[in-house]
């Protein structure tokens, strides 16, 4: 498959891993800050491939899996009201809530369905009309312009019975945070998707401020091993920036036509992540402007915030503090098919890509 | 056929006059045949062997017509080939509706002439039959059973029962994997994805018959349906107690398929397929089968994806194309898209 294969190209990847093992030196830690990223290693068997002294660490960036569980008691909240339909993309619908999940709320006559994209829900909305059509946003800066698009489609058309849960969240903040927490990194591989959005300069200060290499990246093994090459040049040099390896779709400049969409429809809060806590202006709400497409504001509901589930320790993993491996839950009581942390429940979950790949 | 109602009224399952004309009409011109033309409360069969295969299965498919067949078609195949992968010559099936009120009669004459055309092709004869109407709403469209008796000659009795696979075995698959699953979701969602992805249902017992005539050596056959490769090829690792080592490089794939399994990350191993069988026998024996399969219509693809090894017992494992291993699970839940 062309735009695939050659980067799945076993001579390639192998003669990066050489290129590696041959000029890294020094002990360092890297942070695949997505899901895609993780899954990608583990798929490919990359790790394998890398010297002992580079280690990868898994980051926050599964937006299944650091949304918070009142995001999903929320959601569920709204599942039960009467004549609600609940719009979802395919990976929200099995995360456990604190009792239940849109699955089982699905199976007791709740009418959740599944999207592939946001503007289905807009046609279901058009087509039901007097019903309330919720769509739980989640996601960072890359599905965020597509929920984005939506409520000003929305609004263009006059559809009045369309809203959205935000949930959506941006990458910078918590890559900051985790670094003032005192996580050791020397350098982010950072996912390619969201800085076809935002561009690079949103890396800028974690280069000159804090030091740390940035080589924003695709997500083919090729791509992947590439860019775990910058890296390690630019740590050896001591020359930390913001590199762009995903060239064949990334400018430094990003997607400005996406990028206005963020801006007017949503502005910065402080947000809730699961196991990590509020991170300051971390969340994407719903503009003044927009308000009558903001189910949190249309809809209150009061839903008790509940604790992280006994014994799992998904915030020290999406922390990269710990790995699958340390906690007592994994693939013992928490499993794909029963999970008990969000790490397990998505595909991109970090405990799910280790249950699946490595156990 | 009588065309007195183009939709299916509830009359038509009431055991009167307009269920009576349905069948007539519709059922017995369609599928008509000595034993079913009696129309006895149950069908008497010759049988010509001492041991019977039985099987049965439900169809609740959504879409009703995808490219490659529809429910009526794929209610053969599928067990046709559930009889064919246990050792058995289909020979007898039954056919049961389940009809929505104000269902499509032209469709579900459409849907009855595919079942009858590929139960021909099968060289399966429909010998009973049952039709229930249900309010609106009380089921979707239209639902299928069908059940099915084969015969088994002593000699591939075990065929379906794994007994004698050792490391060194290997395992054969006679074509592209994923076809059907990825052709019901491309018509079933609102993907329009422009490709060409054909579901491959199709009956197999011709093939597979042939494959018991010429060769002795197969030690297990299963349809990898719902779950996949995946899915038979972990159900048979455990049962046997030895390991699975899958060649990524040797799935074959086709490309509609592989983009689609990308775009919407699935694992191609996980897609369900209704038109191929999983053949395991020892090395030496295996050239002989993939000859027999290689030179028939269905089995123009057939390849060595895997073999049974002692490493990792009770595990399926997946050598990839770029040097790594992975390990492959069986499908939890349904697979479900990704948001990014």
């Amino acid at each position: 498959m062309r735009y695939v294969d050659e980067y799945r190209n076993r001579e390639l990847i192998l003669a990066l891993s050489e290129e590696v093992k041959k000029i890294s030196k020094k002990e360092i830690t890297l942070m695949e800050v997505c899901g895609g990223h993780t899954m990608a290693i583990h798929r490919f068997g990359l790790h394998s491939l890398l010297p002992s002294n580079i280690r990868l660490l898994s980051g926050p960036g599964c937006p299944v899996c650091v949304s918070s569980q009142h995001f999903l008691d929320t959601a569920i909240a709204y599942s039960k009201i009467p004549g609600a339909i609940i719009t979802t993309y395919g990976d929200l619908i099995r995360v456990p809530g604190s009792v239940s999940s849109l699955e089982k709320e699905k199976a007791k006559g709740a009418d959740v369905r599944i999207l592939y994209s946001v503007l289905e829900a807009l046609e279901i909305a058009k087509n039901n009309p007097g019903r309330p059509v919720f769509f739980p946003g989640i996601g960072f800066e890359t599905t965020a312009p597509a929920t984005a698009a939506a409520i000003v489609q929305a609004k263009k058309e006059n559809i009045v019975n369309f809203f959205v849960l935000s949930a959506h969240k941006i990458m910078p903040p918590v890559m900051k945070a985790l670094v003032d927490e005192g996580v050791k990194i020397n350098g982010f591989i950072a996912p390619g998707h969201v800085s076809a959005i935002t561009g690079t300069a949103i890396y800028n200060e974690l280069a000159a401020g804090y030091g740390l290499g940035v080589v924003v990246t695709g997500f083919e093994p090729v791509d992947m091993m590439q860019a775990i090459l910058m890296l390690v040049r630019q740590i050896e040099s001591g020359t930390p920036k913001v590199e762009i390896q995903y060239r064949r779709i990334v400018h430094p400049e990003g997607n400005r036509i996406a990028q206005a969409l963020l801006i007017e429809v949503f502005n910065h809060k402080d947000d809730r992540w699961r196991g990590l806590g509020i991170i300051r202006d971390s969340g994407l709400k719903i503009r003044k402007d927009f308000v009558g497409f903001d189910a949190e504001v249309k809809y209150p509901v009061s839903v008790p915030e509940p604790p992280d589930p006994k014994g799992c320790i998904c915030g020290l993993i999406l922390r990269g503090l710990k790995k699958p491996g340390d906690c007592r839950l994994f693939a013992t009581t928490c499993t794909p098919s029963d999970p008990v942390g969000a790490c397990m429940v998505s595909g991109e979950g970090t405990c799910a890509t280790y249950y699946k790949y490595r156990r | 056929m009588n065309p007195r109602e183009d939709k299916i009224l509830m009359s038509h399952g009431n055991g009167g006059r307009m269920m009576h004309d349905l069948i007539g009409h519709l059922f017995l011109k369609h599928f008509g045949n000595k034993i079913l033309e009696e129309q006895t409360d149950a069908a008497i069969l010759p049988v010509d062997t001492p041991e019977v295969a039985f099987t049965t299965d439900s169809f609740v498919i959504d879409p009703l017509f995808f490219p490659g067949g529809n429910i009526g078609k794929l209610a053969v195949c599928g067990t046709v080939n559930d009889l064919a992968v246990s050792g058995a010559e289909p020979r007898y099936i039954s056919v049961s509706f389940i009809l929505e009120e104000g269902f499509s009669m032209q469709e579900l004459e459409v849907i009855v002439k595919s079942l009858a055309e590929e139960a021909r092709h099968a060289k399966v004869t429909i010998v009973t039959g049952d039709t229930k109407v249900v309010n609106r709403g009380k089921c979707d469209k239209l639902f299928i059973n069908t059940a099915g008796i084969g015969m088994v000659r002593k000699k591939d009795q075990m065929v379906g029962k794994a007994r004698n696979i050792h490391p060194g075995d290997v395992i054969i698959i006679n074509g592209t994997i994923g076809d059907h699953g990825m052709a019901v979701m491309n018509a079933r969602e609102s993907f329009n994805f422009k490709s060409p992805v054909i579901s491959d249902c199709a009956s197999l017992n011709h093939m597979i018959r042939e494959i018991l005539d010429r060769s002795s050596g197969v030690k297990f056959m299963r349809d990898p349906t719902r779950g996949g490769v995946a899915t038979v090829l972990n159900e048979l690792a455990a049962k046997i107690g030895h390991g699975i080592e899958i060649n990524e490089q040797a799935l074959p794939i086709s490309k509609g398929v592989s983009a689609m399994c990308e775009i919407l990350g699935f694992d191609t191993l996980h897609i369900a397929n209704e038109g191929k069988v999983i053949v395991v026998a020892s090395e030496q024996e295996s050239k002989l089968i993939l000859e027999i399969m290689r030179n028939h219509p269905l089995g123009k693809q057939s390849a060595v994806i895997a073999h049974i090894v002692s490493d990792h017992p009770g595990r399926v494992v997946l050598k990839t194309g770029t040097g790594g291993k992975r390990i492959i699970d069986s499908l939890t839940g349904d697979p479900l898209p990704r948001i990014c």
